[in-house]
């Protein structure tokens, strides 16, 4: 579904990603995690093009992004995406945020996208928040509208850029619910995140990062519960228990 | 301790406060009362506050002046909104030539007396473009004058405005499917007008002033605003009176607006979140 080959990018002369191959099989939920500043975001936001690649092939759905002659207005309607900071329409209620792109884009009737975005919010359990504007909600109630709006589009594969990571703490488990239960439909998803217990219950499979290179991946159990390379041990462990880590066990952090 | 209170200034913190402030009121009481006995009241009544003179401006002076120089400020602000939009648009395309020509514009109009501009659509208008009579004769040319002064303003403002509507909402929109133009259009330049309104209706106080500037066309008795109104009556009577009459109609319309304009902008601040 997602597949991507020798993915290189640059801003000036930092080098984020450095030569990235990665394939996401359809109905497959893999969790990207790494320290902030190796390349996982950049990565996702080469996967839908929000960053022009250097060089390297993005392939989404049989579609090459990465071709010059690619529609990629057309292609980003089949790919969702949910940011960090919701992105939210602030001028629109709840219910236009879901319906814009769906009548704009899509060219659906008035009615048709009303049901779809109210089928949609029932999904994602704020069908009664139509008429609320999104500065009347809470984050973990605006992300979820967030992903809503991406689901009535009626993605192929859903993108994740650190979904949760803007959020209160106890707003937290709603987003990852819907997550998992997205998950459980059958999405493809692609996830940059903290939240380790979601990747180890969730994920099919778990790519770590890090300085703009995949270092490990394989199943959730094996890359988050018993990983092989030095860096992801002194990541997870400082992850899993911050409060154990110890000052100077890692250079540059 | 005892020796450092008989070192210090009789002056204390406070009593040094009221001196100034004293000091300070006294001067206006004297400044004011020095111009209230040197004015001739006399005078000063019957020339600004002639309530004969007064009665004959009514109705003309809302049903002629007010109301031209209102239709000259709301279609000048119209046209320079519209203009404006184009501009800032311009301004922050990724066609260099329209990135130039819209900085171009707006330096030239922004850095030139406005009076000039009226002059200049009033005569070189027609020079450099000989049979072409803009619609409505006078009110096409001040609309125009007005028009091409405040856009240059209004450009700048409403760019700052579009770069103010941060990035994700662009990127947001672009995800899901829309084009670049369409973006702009649906999201972000309804959120950077809503942004610029206070500024905008600044602005709007600004033209309302400037449309004063329209007796430089040559004003029918009909075309004339409030300004012209006014300095006519005036003259022909000998009495100041109209131009305070016509002052006051301005205040009337601007005092609200700016109250207005401040208000908005209180609540936007406060609706930041």
């Amino acid at each position: 579904m997602i597949e991507v080959r020798d993915l290189h990018k640059s801003f000036g002369d930092l080098e984020v990603l450095r030569g990235i191959d990665l394939e996401v099989g359809a109905g497959e939920v893999v969790c990207v995690i790494g320290p902030s500043g190796s390349g996982k975001s950049t990565l996702l936001r080469c996967v839908n093009l929000l960053e022009q690649p250097t060089s390297g092939t993005v392939v989404v759905d049989g579609v090459e992004l990465t071709d010059p002659e690619c529609d990629i207005d057309a292609v980003r309607r089949r790919i969702g995406m949910v940011f960090q900071q919701f992105n939210l329409f602030p001028h629109l209620s709840v219910l236009a945020n879901v319906t814009v792109a769906q009548r704009k884009v899509l060219r659906r009737s008035a009615a048709e996208a009303e049901k779809t975005a109210r089928a949609n919010l029932e999904r994602v359990g704020l069908a009664d928040k139509v008429d609320a504007y999104p500065a009347q909600l809470s984050g973990g109630q605006q992300q979820r509208v967030a992903i809503a709006r991406a689901l009535a589009m009626g993605p192929a594969v859903m993108l994740f850029d650190e979904p949760t990571s803007a959020l209160d703490p106890e707003l937290v488990g709603d987003v990852l619910a819907v997550m998992r239960s997205l998950a459980v439909e059958g999405m493809t998803m692609m996830v940059v995140t903290h939240e380790m217990s979601f990747a180890r219950e969730v994920a099919d499979r778990v790519v770590f990062m890090d300085g703009g290179v995949i270092v490990e991946e394989g199943p959730a159990a094996e890359v988050i519960g018993a990983p092989v390379n030095e860096r992801t041990r002194t990541f997870l462990s400082r992850v899993l228990d911050p409060a154990a880590a110890q000052v100077g066990e890692v250079e540059d952090v | 301790m005892a020796t450092a209170q008989e070192a210090a200034p009789r002056l204390t913190r406070r009593r040094r406060r009221q001196l100034v402030l004293g000091g300070e009121y006294a001067i206006f009481v004297v400044v004011v009362v020095a111009l209230v006995a040197s004015a001739d009241w006399g005078q000063i009544h019957t020339n600004f506050a002639n309530w004969s003179i007064a009665k004959q401006l009514f109705p003309d002076v809302i049903t002629v002046g007010l109301r031209n120089t209102l239709i000259y400020t709301i279609t000048g602000f119209v046209l320079g909104l519209a203009a404006g939009l184009v501009l800032a648009l311009m301004r922050l395309s990724s066609a260099a030539p329209y990135r130039w020509f819209a900085l171009v514009y707006i330096e030239v109009f922004r850095g030139l007396p406005a009076l000039l501009i009226f002059v200049f659509v009033g005569t070189g208008v027609p020079l450099a473009f000989p049979g072409t009579n803009l619609p409505g004769g006078v009110y096409g040319q001040a609309a125009l004058a007005l028009g091409l002064v405040s856009a240059a303003y209004m450009a700048e403002t409403i760019r700052a405005g579009i770069e103010a509507v941060p990035r994700g909402q662009m990127e947001a929109a672009r995800t899901l499917g829309m084009s670049h133009g369409r973006a702009m259009r649906t999201i972000v330049v309804p959120q950077a007008l809503r942004i610029v309104i206070p500024p905008l209706t600044n602005e709007l106080v600004l033209l309302f002033k400037d449309s004063s500037l329209a007796l430089f066309l040559g004003l029918t008795l009909t075309e004339r605003e409030l300004s012209k109104y006014a300095n006519d009556v005036a003259s022909q009577q000998g009495n100041s009176t109209p131009i305070i009459v016509a002052a006051i109609c301005y205040l009337i319309v601007t005092i609200p607006l700016s109250y207005l304009a401040r208000r908005l902008e209180a609540r936007q601040k406060k609706g930041q979140r």
